[in-house]
C-alpha cells in the first residue's frame, strides 16, 4: 500500500496549559491534533502522579500531531511560543500516513 | 483553652475528620485505595451544589441586609490583603526567594472551600446557624488573591503571564459557577425548593462529605509522602501559623460587620484557609518557575488538615469566647 512520509510531534505539557497550546497549534494551521490523558511519569521536576492530584492544577497531557513534513518549523515555532517557560517535553519523530491529504 | 481542647476533641472523633484520617492513613501505608477521578469529581460538584443551594435557601428564608453586601466587600478585602501578610511572614521565616513566597502568598488569600464545607458541617452539628451568603462571600474570595501575587510579583521586576484568557479561567472556574449559580437557584426557589430537593441535598450531606474527606486524605497524604524534604521547618511552621493569623483578619471583619457567630466561624475559616484547587492552576499558567511543590504542599498536606482537625474548633471557640454561645 502506497504510504506517505509525515512528522510525528508529541508535546507534553501542564493540563493548566492545554487550551494555549491547542490554540497556538490551531493558529499555526495545525488541522488534527489528539489529546491524551497521561497517568504519572517523572522527570528534572520530580515524579508525579494523576492519583495524587486534587485538581488538574498538577497534571500533565500529551498532545499529539501527525503534519506534513514542511509544516512543522511552523508548527515547532507556535509550540515553543507556550511551552517554552513550563515543564513539559517536546518531541518529534517520523511517520508514515495512509492519506497525505489529511495532513 | 479546656473548651479549646474539648472542641477539638470532638471533632476529632467525628465521621468526616476520621474519613480523613482514614485517606492519610492508606496514603502512608501505600494502601492501593483510591477514589477514581470521576466519583471524587462527581463527589465535589455535590457538595459544592448542596452547600450553595442551601446558602440561597436560607437566604431567602431570612432576606437580605446591608450585612450582605459589606459581608462581599470584607472577603474582597481580606482576599487581596491576605497574601501581603502571607508573603511578609514567608520572607521572615523561610529562606523562599520572591517568586515561590508570593506564589504561596496568593494561596492562603484564597480560600478553601472543602474547609468552608467542614465548618458549616461542624456548625451544623451544634445546631449553629449561619448566614445563608456567606457562600457567595467564599465565591468572591476565590480571585482578588491570585492578583495580588502577581501583583507582588510583577513589583519585584518579575515577569507574569496574565492575560485576559487566564481571567476568565478564574473568575468562571467550574467551582465558582457552579456555587454562586446553585446559590441563585437556593435563592430563586427559596425553602419550597429546597423541600423539594432536600432528600437528595440535606439528608446524605455528611455521608458524601467523608467519603469526599477520604479522598482529600488521600490526595494530601500521598502529596505529602512524595514531598517529603521539599519544605523546610520555618515554611512548616507558616503553613500552621498563618491560619491563626488569617483568621483573625476574619474575626475582626466578622466584628465589624456584626455577623452572627455561626457567620464569624465561617468568615474566619475562610480567611484562614487556603485554596489548592484554583490558585495552583492560575499559578502554573502565570507563575511557571514558581515550584509547585512547595504550595500545594503547604496548603493541601500543612494547612488544610491543620484546619480540618484543630483550626475550626479553635476558630468556633474563639468566636464563642467572644460573641457569647
Amino acid at each position: 500500500m502506497q504510504t506517505h512520509k509525515a512528522k510525528r510531534v508529541e508535546i507534553i505539557i501542564e493540563a493548566p496549559m492545554e487550551r494555549r497550546l491547542t490554540k497556538a497549534l490551531a493558529d499555526a494551521g495545525v488541522t488534527g491534533l489528539t489529546v491524551l490523558p497521561v497517568l504519572g511519569g517523572s522527570g528534572r521536576s520530580g515524579r508525579w502522579s494523576r492519583e495524587g492530584q486534587v485538581s488538574r492544577a498538577g497534571g500533565m497531557v500529551a498532545v499529539v500531531c501527525l503534519i506534513r513534513p514542511d509544516r512543522l518549523d511552523r508548527l515547532l515555532d507556535a509550540a515553543f511560543e507556550v511551552v517554552e517557560r513550563h515543564i513539559g517535553v517536546v518531541s518529534v519523530s517520523d511517520c508514515e500516513v495512509l492519506r497525505a491529504e489529511r495532513f | 483553652m479546656g473548651e479549646i481542647l474539648s472542641l477539638a476533641a470532638n471533632n476529632l472523633i467525628s465521621p468526616i475528620i476520621l474519613s480523613f484520617a482514614l485517606g492519610v492513613f492508606a496514603a502512608f501505608a501505600r494502601s492501593d485505595l483510591t477514589i477514581p477521578e470521576a466519583v471524587a469529581k462527581g463527589l465535589s460538584i455535590y457538595l459544592l451544589f448542596a452547600i450553595g443551594f442551601k446558602g440561597g435557601a436560607g437566604v431567602a428564608a431570612h432576606g437580605v441586609d446591608a450585612k450582605l453586601v459589606g459581608s462581599l466587600v470584607a472577603g474582597l478585602v481580606l482576599s487581596a490583603v491576605l497574601p501581603f501578610v502571607a508573603f511578609a511572614m514567608l520572607r521572615a521565616m523561610t529562606k523562599l526567594g520572591t517568586l515561590d513566597a508570593a506564589a504561596v502568598a496568593g494561596h492562603y488569600g484564597s480560600i478553601s472551600i472543602v474547609t468552608f464545607v467542614a465548618a458549616t458541617s461542624l456548625l451544623n452539628g451544634r445546631g449553629i446557624s449561619s448566614e445563608g451568603y456567606m457562600v457567595a462571600v467564599a465565591a468572591v474570595m476565590e480571585a482578588p488573591a491570585i492578583l495580588s501575587a502577581l501583583w507582588l510579583v510583577v513589583r519585584s521586576g518579575r515577569g507574569a503571564d496574565m492575560d485576559a484568557g487566564l481571567m476568565r479561567e478564574i473568575l468562571l472556574n467550574g467551582s465558582i459557577v457552579l456555587l454562586v449559580g446553585s446559590f441563585a437557584i437556593g435563592w430563586i426557589t427559596g425553602e419550597e425548593g429546597l423541600a423539594q430537593i432536600s432528600s437528595f441535598i440535606v439528608a446524605p450531606f455528611q455521608g458524601v462529605l467523608c467519603l469526599f474527606l477520604l479522598d482529600m486524605g488521600l490526595v494530601a497524604g500521598r502529596g505529602l509522602r512524595e514531598s517529603r524534604g521539599v519544605l523546610g521547618a520555618g515554611a512548616v511552621v507558616f503553613g500552621l501559623t498563618m491560619p491563626l493569623v488569617g483568621c483573625l483578619f476574619g474575626l475582626a471583619a466578622a466584628l465589624l460587620l456584626g455577623l452572627s457567630l455561626g457567620g464569624t466561624v465561617l468568615m474566619m475559616t475562610l480567611a484562614a484557609s487556603a485554596s489548592y484547587i484554583a490558585v495552583p492552576a492560575a499559578m502554573r499558567v502565570a507563575l511557571p518557575e514558581a515550584n509547585p511543590s512547595i504550595y500545594l504542599t503547604l496548603s493541601l498536606g500543612v494547612t488544610f488538615p491543620f484546619n480540618l482537625t484543630l483550626g475550626i474548633p479553635i476558630y468556633a471557640a474563639i468566636a464563642a469566647a467572644i460573641l457569647g454561645g
